[in-house]
């Protein structure tokens, strides 16, 4: 209190850079430390960080506190510039807060398994002991595409370089570096699918069509940036891609991507165009027959019209027609499953929506509770300034320790919405895992389907061969060219026999890694859930704790006043 | 409730004189139970004030009336007539809302306002002996609605009179401020820095209340927001099952309790401290209306000062021709001069008055926001204490579920 009448001339040039810092602060803290570049004190950050050990405490969450131990005010990242307009004016009208801390620290030891986090790559590690995969995406360079471009000069793009750090086998190599484009991404995104039918794999980031001005801006790139390095991160958690070759090539194979492309739209339907007017007018009734390799693929978009033709046509009977098609979704176990994460899907959303309203909430009080601060510290100010009486001095000295409190209690709430939003984010991300999970059983459903396409093609066929062979057996000797057609009839029926069994066998695969998968969601949902009820638990606990303390010192120093009442 | 003297001023003496066998004189006044009379647009709130005293003047050691707000202002009206120079307390605003006229919290609030603005004048040395607020602690009904009814003609202000003075003496100060001086307005250097001082203080003390009542509205939209995401997380442990459906079940509930907890926080909060803040705007409000009186009593004296020096002027006049209107100027020079006098007394009392209750001024609202502040910040802790329970005693239950 006595050191008001000092301080007076600091505080007035202080008060406008106090307001702008404090009312400006409110949306640095909100990019969750993920921004590696701005953090500039103490501890590895960026790059630097991927070598620790996914479950340590140095993850760079843990900075946002010590750069804050001079001031209160101050800004954690990124108003570096106003850091250093005047600390000591600051210091000595607010004292610094005694909460620079391991207090902080010591909350949430989850923090490292973060699956977005910086530092932590896997959050199912721990069945798979010391076998760990790191990847990194960095350093985004415009690079120019020399061949295929029509504009001459033009057609720019960028290339990431993707790092790995790894100790598993199938690896020659424990570090090594990459540089893939978009494209790239998407084609091992794509052959994934291809390869896993079943599996509950992560989905890849976004295409964005945007004009290629808005591709080269920085904002953009670094955006980009972020979500490959999540995506290749979740491919790298999960015990199956992991060990996956497509994974494996892109991670590693230098110069271009050794996966076949996925043809464009374009060619695919010119060879489905191709090939239709054939099938349908049965110049050959063999080649009408499914290939057999074919079935383990889904119908892909083009390439094999006539399949399409026939599976939706089949989809149409199962749905409308009044036979029950010979296989059907039996499995109860996985039919209650599903609506149980369909449920969960629903009510994960509300809480979701919920949760967003409650970090608004906080952010709110933290706000006002900031400005309320601010008012009381004008008002200080006003009447030690003022002051003519020596109540009006003991009056400011109340104040503004109200006042300070107020602004630490506000910086309080706005890192605890810091770490709150970072727990709940994990609704969010199980709510893009159900996305996963549908294709999964996208997948399962067309498998299906396909079989139940050649279980339907099998029929008409022995119904025709069955036509053709009582037609025959009327008349002796028989018709050569029906006797023909009835060869063919069974030689294309035991092809597709061949193909129903293959298709029957991809059916059961992808039943069975459908469960598989399930069962890893639960455990890790099981997991993951725990351990952000924990963490929210937690924060929310210790950050009423600081809270409180702030203001029992308030209280106890005020207690006098309490004693005393003019009224009642 | 005693009263106790504690102005810096000393104890400004009681009239009545102390006997060494009577117990040391006391007044306390208390505002309840608050009930709704009458029907559709004429209802209005009453209230009970029960006085206990031993002051002589008063009719036994304890009464009981019943009195509404506009009984309130009437007192204040003529306490702010009689007793120019001190600053009265502030009431509470008259609320021209409908909507929130007999809102439970509206009414507790009025309530709590009345009860500190006759405490307060039930404890002012000068104040507590007026007349005026005899007839108001103690007379019947009737009489009390005589009174006010009576209350036409000079002694009449309404609110809106009053408005209107502070209004001239805003731009009469700020004139002065301005540099745009005017002769009838003193010139006394402390005096205009007072002034300035209780105008700028308003729009710091005004600020701080604005702030102070959106964090009770925060308070509240924070326990509802809370409230939302128990009963959604809970929705969610429903459909769940299991150890995780259970452990989201306990947290929805968690935080619903929390959130009546936030709730009544922001009740005290209204209560406890963004009334006071907002009893500081009005008390200050208050001062302006005795600057206002002041500078009116200064005009008075000026102006006649003014009337005398031409009247002297005038009669020396009529001496020289021998007048036979000299004698009756002569009576109106006395007159004037006596008036003249009786103004200057009144200025002069009027400032003493000022300087003393601005230091009485200062030092209760230390007290009050004093006590604001210890409130606002024991609220805090309390409701920051509850939510680290509430949420620690969920972790034992969270780890032994987490295992099952």
């Amino acid at each position: 209190m006595m050191g008001l009448e000092n301080h007076e001339a600091q505080l007035y040039a202080s008060r406008e850079e106090m307001e702008s810092l404090v009312l400006d602060d409110d949306d640095d803290n909100n990019n969750n430390g993920t921004n590696p570049s701005s953090r500039s004190n103490g501890g590895a950050n960026g790059d630097g960080s991927q070598h620790h050990h996914p479950l340590s405490p140095s993850s760079p969450f843990a900075e946002i506190s010590t750069t804050d131990d001079d001031d209160p005010l101050l800004s954690s990242s990124s108003s570096s510039s106003s850091r250093h307009q005047n600390p000591s004016s600051f210091n000595s009208f607010l004292e610094p807060p005694s909460y620079a801390d391991a207090v902080f620290r010591s909350f949430d030891g989850d923090r490292g398994k973060q699956i977005n986090g910086h530092g932590a790559t896997s959050t199912s590690s721990p069945s798979t002991g010391s076998d760990y995969l790191k990847v990194s995406v960095t350093d985004p360079q415009k690079e120019q595409d020399l061949n295929n471009s029509l504009v001459p000069g033009g057609n720019s793009f960028v290339t990431y370089l993707i790092t790995t750090w790894t100790n598993l086998p199938e690896f020659n190599g424990t570090e090594f570096s990459v540089r893939r484009r978009f494209k790239d991404v998407v084609t091992l995104s794509d052959r994934l699918s291809d390869s896993y039918r079943g599996y509950f794999i992560p989905l890849r980031p976004d295409k964005s069509v945007v004009e290629s001005q808005v591709m080269q801006k920085q904002e953009f790139v670094e955006q980009r940036r972020m979500a490959l390095e999540k995506y290749l991160r979740k491919l790298a958690a999960h015990p199956v891609m992991r060990r996956s070759e497509e994974l494996r090539a892109f991670l590693q194979a230098q110069g271009k991507l050794p996966l076949m492309k996925t043809t464009d739209v374009a060619s695919r339907m010119l060879d489905g165009a191709v090939k239709l007017p054939k099938q349908l007018f049965g110049e050959s009734v063999v080649s009408a027959a499914v290939d057999p390799d074919d079935v383990a693929q889904p119908a892909k978009g083009g390439r094999d019209l006539l399949r399409i033709f026939k599976e939706l046509r089949q989809s149409v009977i199962n749905d409308w027609g009044g036979t029950k098609p010979p296989v059907v979704e039996e499995d109860k176990e996985f039919l209650e499953k599903k609506k149980k994460l369909e449920d969960f899907e629903r009510e994960s959303s509300n809480v979701s929506q919920q949760a967003e309203s409650l970090v608004k909430a906080q952010q709110d009080i933290g706000e006002t509770l900031g400005q309320l601060g601010l008012a009381f510290v004008k008002l200080t100010k006003f009447e030690s300034e003022e002051a003519m009486f020596n109540p009006q001095k003991l009056r400011a000295a109340d104040m503004k320790n109200v006042a300070t409190s107020a602004v630490k209690a506000s910086r309080l709430y706005r890192e605890l919405n810091a770490q709150t939003v970072r727990h709940l984010d994990k609704l969010h991300e199980y709510l893009g895992v159900m996305l996963t999970v549908n294709n999964a059983y996208a997948d399962r459903s067309n498998a299906l389907l396909t079989v139940q396409t050649l279980l339907s093609e099998l029929s008409n066929l022995s119904i025709r061969i069955e036509k053709l062979e009582a037609a025959a057996s009327k008349i002796f000797d028989g018709d050569r060219s029906r006797v023909r057609k009835i060869e063919e009839l069974k030689e294309t029926m035991r092809v597709t026999d061949d193909a129903k069994n293959r298709a029957v066998r991809e059916y059961e695969r992808i039943k069975e890694n459908n469960k598989k998968e399930l069962e890893r969601l639960d455990k890790e949902r099981h997991d993951d859930f725990f351990g952000m009820l924990k963490g929210f638990v937690v924060n929310q606990a210790g950050y009423a704790e600081k809270m409180a303390g702030v203001w029992e010192a308030v209280a106890n120093e005020t207690s006098g006043y309490a004693k005393s009442s003019l009224m009642k | 409730m005693i009263t106790t003297q504690t102005s810096p001023t000393g104890g400004g003496g009681l009239l009545s004189p102390r006997s060494p066998n009577s117990q040391p004189p006391f007044l306390s006044v208390s505002v309840t139970d608050p009930a709704k009379m009458g029907n559709g647009v004429q209802a209005y709130i009453s209230y009970k004030v029960v006085t206990k005293t031993n002051f002589p003047e008063y009719q036994g050691p304890e009464k009981i009336v019943i009195r509404r707000y506009t009984d309130f202002v009437w007192l204040n009206d003529r306490l702010f007539e009689k007793y120019k120079g001190i600053f009265i307390p502030p009431l509470p605003e008259k609320n021209t809302v409908e909507k929130f006229r007999f809102s439970a919290e509206f009414i507790e609030m009025r309530r709590q306002s009345l009860d500190t603005f006759v405490n307060r004048i039930a404890s002012h040395h000068e104040l507590q002996q007026s007349e005026d607020l005899r007839t108001f602690l103690q007379a019947d009904e009737q009489t009390m609605e005589r009174a006010r009814s009576q209350d036409t003609g000079i002694f009449k202000k309404k609110p809106s009179d009053l408005m209107q003075i502070f209004r001239d003496v805003q731009s009469k100060v700020t004139d002065v401020v301005l540099g745009k001086e005017k002769p009838v307005e003193e010139s006394n250097p402390e005096y205009e820095k007072l002034k300035r001082y209780i105008f700028e203080l308003e729009d710091h003390v005004a600020e701080a209340q604005k702030h102070a009542y959106r964090l009770v509205k925060r308070h509240r939209e924070l326990g509802q927001s809370l409230a939302d995401f128990g009963n959604a997380i809970k929705l969610l442990g429903a459909c769940e099952g299991d150890a995780l459906g259970t452990a989201f079940s306990e947290l929805g509930a968690k935080s619903e309790m929390l959130s009546y907890k936030l709730q009544r926080e922001a009740h005290h909060l209204l209560m406890n401290f963004e009334e006071p803040l907002k009893d500081y705007v009005r008390a200050v409000q208050s001062i302006k209306g005795t600057i206002a009186e002041r500078a009116n009593a200064f005009r008075q004296q000026c102006e006649l000062a003014e009337s005398i020096k031409l009247k002297e002027i005038d009669l020396n006049k009529l001496r020289l021709l021998r007048s036979e209107k000299m004698l009756d100027a002569e009576h109106e020079y006395e007159e004037l001069k006596a008036d003249g006098q009786e103004a200057t007394r009144r200025f002069e009392t009027i400032v003493r008055l000022m300087n003393e209750e601005i230091v009485r001024f200062q030092d209760q609202k230390t007290q009050d926001m004093g006590r604001a502040f210890h409130e606002f910040a024991k609220g805090q802790a309390r409701l920051a204490n509850a939510i680290a329970d509430a949420w620690r005693s969920l972790l034992p239950k969270l780890d032994s579920l987490s295992v099952s």
